[in-house]
């Protein structure tokens, strides 16, 4: 039976004409990009084809686009290399809790370092409030570091705002929209940022690699160093295979973002409300209205989250859990915590990200499987929804939400 | 992640839900993870003529708490008492090392459930 697979956040396949615009490059064109005869010229002109299609899609100048490897490093080379730049300058940076682990341990060595961070706490619906933005800035902040969508709840974040807020204060604005783009439109002028972190994988190019798109005369040095390659900013041989199946997957993401748009959103919607309304103590977690179009994030009271994943498993459904980058952790996501979610409630979260080649079958058999699955597991569970065994009755009723 | 002992006692658990008689009950809360197990004795002569349990929890908790009942069903209170985490751990052929707290949640259930059962018997 194939698997259907609803965990495109985490990764998405590479789509067959991606993987035929890269095949080339890894045989006959091998050609290193930095070479001056003719293998050599044809791959740097590849890489270049790349970065304009890359930067077509998020609104920005070729020269602004620095291929890293994927989104880890963008985020890494965002924030250690304004920090190299401006370091001296200023002391304290401003970011959010429910970012990537790929922000929040770079925070966290900074602090270390002696630097200041500030970790804002998104609303309960996932949402963060431009009023904290704007009360946690102090003379000293140098970088404002928010997701332009959270990986988890899948929340638009109000980067618009933020920006020109940044842009009166004169901070630099980093924003990782690793799981904005080819989702939603995304414009690096509209949303006012100085840096943004992208990866391929999430957009249905090859994995490990990924860019930071870097507004001109933005302040920020190179973290890594070695040879000239991509202005020195992030120097090393290209991998100028990933790069051409990156610059692919961007123009077809832009060439069928609207039609994705509309058909996921259907699926999606569907999805949902067909939970909501066939599995009794569960809630949606994330706004409904300022989210992406392939995200349902749930949360399913006196069930735990692995448990759910593996019995989703063997009916071939592909889902994910808690944060799906820690893989093997069974600990409540960092992202349902902070947005102030019961631990009781986050840990019974499960995600579903749609994609391309979802169709509305595999919806229907999700909607057919999942609640024999929960109800399997509720009936297992010591502390059930008519607290038989000495839970408290009165207080888990009214403890639970439906949407 | 998991070997095909534990996904077959996390597919079919073996003696979940409640015992006829619980003479015994014990609940026990993981402080790792927040996940729950109790485990239900029905005792006879100092022996455990039936257990049962529940758990809401990972695939490894319920996989340790089935293997655990049938390892200790028939036996005496003293026998029972001697189970170890490493026995659990051992018979399901070995947990990942961030589960083994799974094992001892179901362990500690089980000396819970006795300990209430005794307490009780000393009452009377
Ligand atoms: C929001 C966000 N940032 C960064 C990353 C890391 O990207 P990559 O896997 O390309 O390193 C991910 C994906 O796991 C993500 O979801
Ligand atoms: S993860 Fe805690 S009991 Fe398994």
């Amino acid at each position: 039976m194939k698997t259907i697979y609803l965990d495109h956040s985490a990764t998405t396949p590479a789509l067959p004409e991606v993987v035929q615009t890269m095949i080339p490059y890894l045989r006959e064109q091998y050609g290193n990009a930095s070479s001056i005869y003719r293998i050599g010229r044809e791959s740097r002109k590849s890489v270049e084809e790349a970065r304009r299609q890359v930067a077509n899609l998020i609104g920005a100048e070729p020269e602004e686009i620095f291929f890293t490897s994927g989104g880890t490093e963008a985020d890494n080379m965002a924030i250690f290399g304004v920090v190299a730049a401006c370091g001296e300058k200023g002391k304290h940076i401003i970011t959010t809790r429910m970012e990537h682990h790929a922000i929040l341990h770079p925070c966290e060595q900074l602090e270390k370092r002696g630097y200041d961070v500030t970790y804002l706490n998104p609303d309960p619906k996932g949402l963060l409030r431009v009023e904290d933005i704007k009360k946690a800035i102090r003379a000293d902040t140098f970088l404002i570091s928010i997701m332009h969508v959270n990986n988890e709840v899948g929340t638009i974040q109000p980067i618009e705002e933020i920006g020109l807020i940044a842009r009166e204060k004169g901070i630099i604005f980093h924003t990782d929209a690793v799981q904005s783009v080819g989702k939603i439109p995304v414009d690096v002028k509209k949303l006012g940022v100085d840096l943004m972190s992208l990866s391929a994988h999430k957009i249905y190019g090859p994995k490990g690699i990924g860019a930071l798109f870097i507004r001109r005369n933005t302040t920020i040095d190179p973290f890594i160093f070695g040879g000239g390659q991509e202005r020195k900013r992030r120097p090393g041989t290209e991998n100028v295979p990933g790069i051409v199946g990156f610059g692919k997957a961007a123009e077809i993401a832009q060439r069928d973002l609207p039609a994705d748009m509309e058909r996921i959103t259907y699926l999606r919607d569907k999805l949902i409300d067909g939970i909501l309304s066939s599995i009794p103590y569960t809630q949606l977690n994330g706004d409904r209205q300022k989210r992406i179009p392939n995200n349902a994030n749930f949360s399913f009271r006196f069930v735990e989250g692995e448990s759910l994943l593996l019995m989703l498993d063997m009916k071939n459904i592909a889902a994910s859990s808690g944060s799906a980058c820690t893989s093997g952790s069974t600990d409540p996501s960092h992202v349902l915590l902070a947005m102030g979610i019961p631990f009781e409630i986050a840990f019974g979260s499960l995600r579903f990200t749609l994609g391309k080649e979802n169709t509305e079958e595999d919806i229907d058999y999700v909607l057919k499987v999942l609640p024999l699955i929960v109800e399997r597991l509720r009936a297992m569970s010591p502390t059930t929804i008519q607290g038989q065994n000495g839970g408290d009755n009165k207080k888990e009723g009214t403890l639970c939400t439906t949407r | 992640m998991y070997n095909e002992i534990i996904m077959d006692h996390f597919q079919n658990p073996r003696n979940v839900g409640e015992s006829s008689r619980k003479d015994g009950v014990g609940q026990v809360g993981s402080p790792v993870c927040g996940d729950t197990t109790m485990i239900y004795l029905d005792i006879e002569e100092s022996r455990i003529q039936d257990i049962k349990f529940k758990t809401l929890g990972c695939a490894a908790a319920i996989a340790s708490s089935s293997m655990l009942t049938e390892m200790v069903k028939g036996k005496t209170l003293e026998e029972a008492k001697r189970v170890s985490t490493q026995d659990i751990v051992s018979a399901l052929g070995g947990l990942p090392e961030a589960k083994v707290h799974c094992s001892v949640l179901a362990g500690d259930a089980l000396k819970a459930a006795i300990e209430d059962y005794e307490k009780k018997q000393n009452k009377e």
